[in-house]
């Protein structure tokens, strides 16, 4: 597998904040890698074991342990609406509903999470539930790419959707 | 001069860790912080001795902000002054209980006040390696830290021979990847390590004997490292002043749910009732509504219900001890007595439920965040917050069997108290407590004498058989 230069760069210079071990750079490459290339593919699994000096199932599973990697590619944006208690007391559900009614993207009768990231036909939004983002206060929240939006009225996703296109 | 707040604090609260969230043309860089004395205690700390440091946090009372509360001057008591081995500091800003927002606002907009705590207490710990394990659902927040340390750095706060001291040290920012568990504090540090944030078997009790890379590791809060800095300016004995014995300093809370206006509040510890935050500082209950139940230390605390009394013991003014009760408006907001009244402060979330709202919802809300978040490790756990989520979410569907809430309060007493780390309690608390103070709601909801059919592995008559059979 062929790394990007610029990339490389930056996971090299990730792995120099772990002196007393390598193996700790684990966390740190494959959100450079999920960053970079957009999923962490069984061929990036097996690099980031051969770079780490690891077996791959030490890298993998932590991919399958932490909930934020994906081993597929989400949509070119992707939305994570928070479903615990403040924001499902505040409207969670609606809002998830409402994405995906604006995003175009089929809402499973169980909306939970644990199932595959739900993609729009065109690929340009895909949406997952997520467990607490700590901003209960304005509550409900959601997060597209990096950005987190507060107190979103479930109206409010078709207009969210617009700034990113 | 300090610039105004964009939201005038409430006259009841203190704002020392949050004295810079919220400001007018505040800004998160170096220079904004430096103008308003920040670095100030970094330079007076490295002319103290460490251990002079260590006593004054010991004087402080200072208890952790992170949920368990535990004092963190005895914490740093565990670090030996001429420790052989490297002694790491670990900053948890995983802030993952739901119902907390607290650190977001420090880690987002005062990072500096963060790494100026953390400084200092390496400088006291003797700690050349630092590591703040930043959520990672907080990218942002993330790029703000390491913003921040190269201006540090670029100050010499950071780095080797600080400020002539002789004294080196470098952060670093390790970002998590979702995991709730990463939280607690062994968790964390097998995370650091590159592993699976699978909690350790204790003891030893504390990562201060053995942590990171199986060497003494101190883990502390995001506020609570904040607080050492005025601790540092005050004095321990001073900053002891604030609040209460046992409860010192300030405290954020963090109150979410069905209140008009939620929202962040520091005060000093005790400073309030449980009423008085909520009718007071959030200004009451929505319209037409009334307290149903208030969730007071994260989504882990149990479960308090408006009307219920509570029989605290209180300190008369001879020194006896007596007895009184008191209501859910009266709970002092301290780590004290929400203890007492058979909860915990736990991290400061404070989760208020209105008459509107469903209990056996609530619960099954709770409890798909446990079954989700168990790390996987202990069975008891694994297994029993699935079981509790399938429970209550079949309840939900209108399934709900006689047997029910027996059931899940069984399968709850069967975790707590039986698992490597506290997530055994964590995911028991909510629906003990549930079950047993909302006993009517939940019995109503479980009528049916036999479970529904769950295709495909059974036909109902089949189903109803084996019931049968079993009775």
């Amino acid at each position: 597998m062929e790394m990007p230069r610029e990339l490389l760069a930056k996971i090299d210079e990730a792995i120099t904040h772990y002196p007393a071990s390598k193996r700790s750079a684990v966390l740190p490459v494959l959100h450079l890698i999920q960053e970079g290339l957009g999923f962490v593919s069984d061929e990036a699994v097996e690099w980031t074991a051969a770079k780490l000096e690891l077996q791959p199932i030490n890298v993998l599973e932590l991919v399958t342990f932490y909930p934020m990697f994906r081993r597929e590619p989400a949509g070119v944006h992707h939305i994570r609406v928070c479903r615990t208690l403040s924001c499902a007391m505040a409207g969670g559900y609606q809002l998830m509903n409402s994405f995906c009614r604006a995003a175009r993207i089929e809402n499973h009768a169980h909306g939970g999470h644990g199932a595959a990231i739900q993609k729009s036909k065109d690929g340009k939004y895909s949406i997952e539930f997520v467990e607490c983002l700590a901003s209960c206060g304005t509550a409900p929240v959601c997060m597209v790419n990096d950005d987190l939006h507060e107190k979103v009225a479930p109206e409010a996703a078709p207009a969210i959707l617009q700034k990113y296109t | 001069m300090p610039t105004p707040f964009k939201k005038t604090p409430h006259p009841k609260e203190r704002r020392l860790v949050f004295q810079n969230v919220d400001r007018e043309g505040w800004s998160e860089d170096i220079g904004c912080y430096m103008e308003n004395g920040g670095y100030e205690e970094l330079r007076k700390a490295l002319t103290m001795e460490r251990t002079a440091i260590v006593n004054e946090v010991k004087a402080s009372g200072l208890r952790g902000r992170g949920g368990a509360g535990f004092p963190c001057g005895v914490k740093w008591g565990f670090i030996k002054l001429d420790e052989p081995k490297p002694v790491y500091l670990i900053c948890n800003a995983d802030e993952s209980e739901p119902g907390t927002f607290k650190d977001r606002y420090i880690l987002h907009q005062d990072p500096h006040q963060l790494l100026e705590g953390m400084i200092i207490s390496s400088f006291a710990l003797g700690v050349h390696l630092a590591y703040i394990y930043i959520r990672g659902e907080f990218p942002t927040g993330a790029k703000i830290l390491e913003t921040a340390i190269a201006e540090a750095r670029a100050k010499n706060f950071l780095g080797k021979n600080i400020l002539g001291s002789g004294f080196d040290l470098e952060i670093y920012v390790h970002r998590g990847a979702g995991a709730y568990i990463c939280g607690e504090e062994t968790g964390l540090i097998e995370s650091l390590e590159g592993k699976r944030a699978y909690p350790r078997i204790k003891p030893p009790y504390f990562p201060a004997v053995l942590g990171l890379y199986q060497c003494p590791t101190i883990v502390n809060n995001v506020e609570t490292l904040c607080n050492i800095k005025h601790i540092v300016r005050m004095g321990g004995a001073e900053y002891a002043k604030i609040g209460k014995p046992n409860n010192t300093g300030t405290r954020v809370l963090c109150v979410s749910g069905d209140v008009r206006e939620p929202g962040y509040f520091e005060l000093e510890v005790g400073a309030v009732t449980m009423g008085e935050l909520i009718y007071d500082l959030c200004g009451g209950m929505k319209p037409g509504r009334k307290l149903k139940a208030v969730i007071p230390g994260g989504s882990s605390a149990k479960v308090l219900r408006a009307g219920e009394k509570y029989k605290i013991k209180t300190k008369q003014p001879d020194g006896s001890t007596g007895e009184k009760e008191i209501g859910i408006e009266d709970i002092v907001m301290d780590f004290d007595s929400l203890a007492a009244v058979g909860s915990m402060a736990g991290s400061g979330g404070v989760i208020v439920m209105d008459d509107s709202r469903d209990m056996l919802w609530t619960l099954n809300n709770i409890n798909e965040f446990y079954a989700h978040e168990s790390c996987g490790q202990c069975t008891p756990c694994r297994e029993g917050s699935l079981w509790m989520k399938k429970i209550t979410e079949r309840m939900l569907l209108g399934g709900g069997v006689e047997r029910d809430p027996a059931v899940l309060k069984n399968v709850a007493d069967n975790i707590a108290g039986r698992t490597i780390c506290a997530f055994g309690e964590a995911c028991a608390w909510p629906t003990q407590s549930f079950v047993a103070k909302f006993k009517e709601e939940f019995d109503s909801r479980a009528g049916k004498p036999v479970p529904p059919p769950m295709p495909p592995e059974y036909l109902p008559e089949e189903l109803i058989g084996k019931e049968e059979a079993h009775a």
